[in-house]
């Protein structure tokens, strides 16, 4: 019996693909032998899937999107794993998820690089993890790719194809495109033909190699599954989860640009994972300056959890601290430059910024007065540039506020050391 | 449509059926009066008629998703030519199936 939350999910997906869900769609079953498979069929959907149609935006680094089409979405039952890399002779089959539901997710033939490839599957992934319909671990085979590759000379029909299966992270797929067109080039090249087959990528050496051929294999003899109903829908139920569908990457993007006046790169990296997003929204919540905090999230946080190698679930500076921090700066409690070691701290030690900064002795001097006498001391002890600069070396100014920061240990406020610095260099 | 051996023959292939060389004909006869039987069905006008996918007036059920059975490895394995580690839950092994 269909599980129905497997069903609700199909149709949650459905429409976080922009497909149509069909009020009726057919269980068929796909007919061949394979050790993984014990019932010598899959039930599955071919005619009429639970989704039809439906379109998806990749992102380019410039913040340029491109619309790929998606031909369907069905259900179907999963086969078992087989293990080939267990025995010399062997192939070990593990069934356990046999039978379990999975969705096929299938692309109209847009994409026209590995790296769009790559894109297509990054931001389908993001969507479904939004969507909270896959965790879209491709190690784990809980999201997998069969890709499928031809060749033409621009402007003609599509070349014969071949489909790569076995390819579990982005990054391979992307190499096992590579590989395979330009095998299929070198091979036209030299005057021979691409003969329609499925091939494995082997990530080891790098390269796609023909699965033992299959006679007949593509002909799977489709016919609906005389044992199961057609799947009928409530449109009571697909009205309840259309309305309860989350935020998805794309408008969250375009609120973000809109809202917070961000980049739509910078809006495009903050959104790509659902928890980085929710991330930033509670450290710019209710913050005047958006573009500091978004800043702070791309290039100090995530440069942190890269050199830590962690995601943000496992961040050792949480939104609220981070958010913390950047009221510090907002208040000119401290500088950005000292907001920097305070973060890297905080990153260390877990500690919020406001204790790090009491505790370091951080908090930036905004004292007129103090300031004043730092750069009193600073131009008593240096009369030679001093007079330099007063004859015309004005890049020396810089060096000057380099002492004046020295002195006051980086502290001192750097829009008013600049201030009090030039009427007493100008004398 | 009608039906010659060599279709025949890749019929059985593809159901891992052995059917004889000289079985063949036969075959093809017995397999084609089938074949005339849905064509003559096939004849029908149904346009506008909503496919009948059953006697009665059905949906297919649906469950909830409940695990309420499992953990039978042992059991599932019990009757494999060459099970691998079966008592931790293993694998069925066979010839393998990639060059």
């Amino acid at each position: 019996m269909i599980n129905r939350h497997c069903v609700e999910q199909a149709i949650r997906t459905g429409f976080g693909i922009e497909g149509t869900i069909n009020r009726v769609s057919v269980f068929d079953r796909k007919n061949y032998f394979y050790a993984d498979l014990p019932a010598g069929y899959q039930i599955s959907q071919y005619s009429q899937p639970i989704v039809s149609g439906g379109r998806l935006a990749i992102d380019f680094a410039e913040g340029k999107t491109r619309e790929i089409g998606i031909t369907r979405l069905h259900m179907e039952q999963d086969a078992g794993k087989s293990l080939h890399d267990q025995h010399p002779a062997k192939t070990y089959v593990d069934l356990n998820r046999s039978g379990v539901a999975l969705m096929e997710i299938v692309s109209e033939p847009d994409l026209r690089s590995p790296e769009e490839a790559g894109a297509y599957l990054r931001k389908l992934r993001s969507i479904l993890r939004y969507l909270g319909t896959c965790d879209g671990n491709m190690e784990e085979g809980s999201m997998r790719c069969d890709a499928n590759v031809s060749v033409r000379k621009a402007g003609e029909a599509y070349g014969t194809r071949c489909e790569i299966k076995n390819v579990n992270s982005v990054r391979y797929v992307m190499q096992a495109i590579e590989y395979e067109a330009r095998r299929q080039v070198a091979l036209i090249e030299d005057g021979g033909t691409v003969r329609q087959e499925t091939r494995l990528f082997d990530p080891g050496r790098s390269e796609t190699r023909p699965m033992r051929s299959k006679e007949h294999a593509h002909d799977y003899r489709y016919f609906p599954d005389p044992d199961l109903l057609p799947l009928v829908l409530d449109d009571k139920r697909i009205e309840e989860i259309r309305t309860a569908m989350p935020e998805l990457p794309d408008a969250k993007k375009e609120r973000f640009v809109r809202d917070y006046k961000l980049s739509p790169y910078d809006a495009g990296v903050l959104v790509a994972e659902k928890e980085s997003a929710a991330f930033f929204e509670t450290v710019v919540n209710g913050r005047k300056d958006p573009k500091l905090a978004a800043n702070w999230v791309i290039v100090e946080l995530f440069g942190a959890l890269n050199r830590e190698g962690k995601d943000i679930a496992q961040s050792p500076v949480s939104a609220k601290a981070l958010a913390g921090l950047l009221d510090l700066i907002e208040n000119n409690t401290v500088s950005g430059r000292i907001a920097k070691d305070v973060f890297a701290l905080m990153v260390e030690t877990g500690k919020d910024a406001a204790a790090i900064v009491e505790e370091k002795g951080l908090k930036q001097v905004t004292d007129t007065g103090a300031i004043e006498a730092a750069i009193d001391k600073v131009i008593a002890d240096n009369a030679a540039k001093v007079a330099e600069y007063r004859s015309g070396k004005q890049a020396l100014f810089g060096w000057f506020v380099g002492q004046v920061m020295k002195a006051t240990q980086g502290k001192a406020n750097p829009a008013m050391a600049n201030e009090i610095l030039k009427k007493k260099l100008a004398g | 449509m009608s039906l010659d051996k060599a279709t025949v023959a890749r019929i059985a292939t593809l159901a891992r059926i052995k059917v004889a060389e000289a079985d063949l004909d036969k075959m093809a006869g017995e397999l084609q009066t089938i074949l005339d039987w849905v064509e003559q069905l096939n004849a029908l006008d149904t346009n506008g008629v909503e496919p009948m996918t059953s006697a009665v007036a059905v949906v297919l059920p649906q469950r909830a998703d409940k695990v309420t059975d499992g953990n039978y490895a042992g059991k599932v394995l019990a009757n494999a030519r060459e099970p691998v580690n079966a008592g931790e839950g293993g694998f069925f092994s066979v010839p393998k199936v990639v060059e």
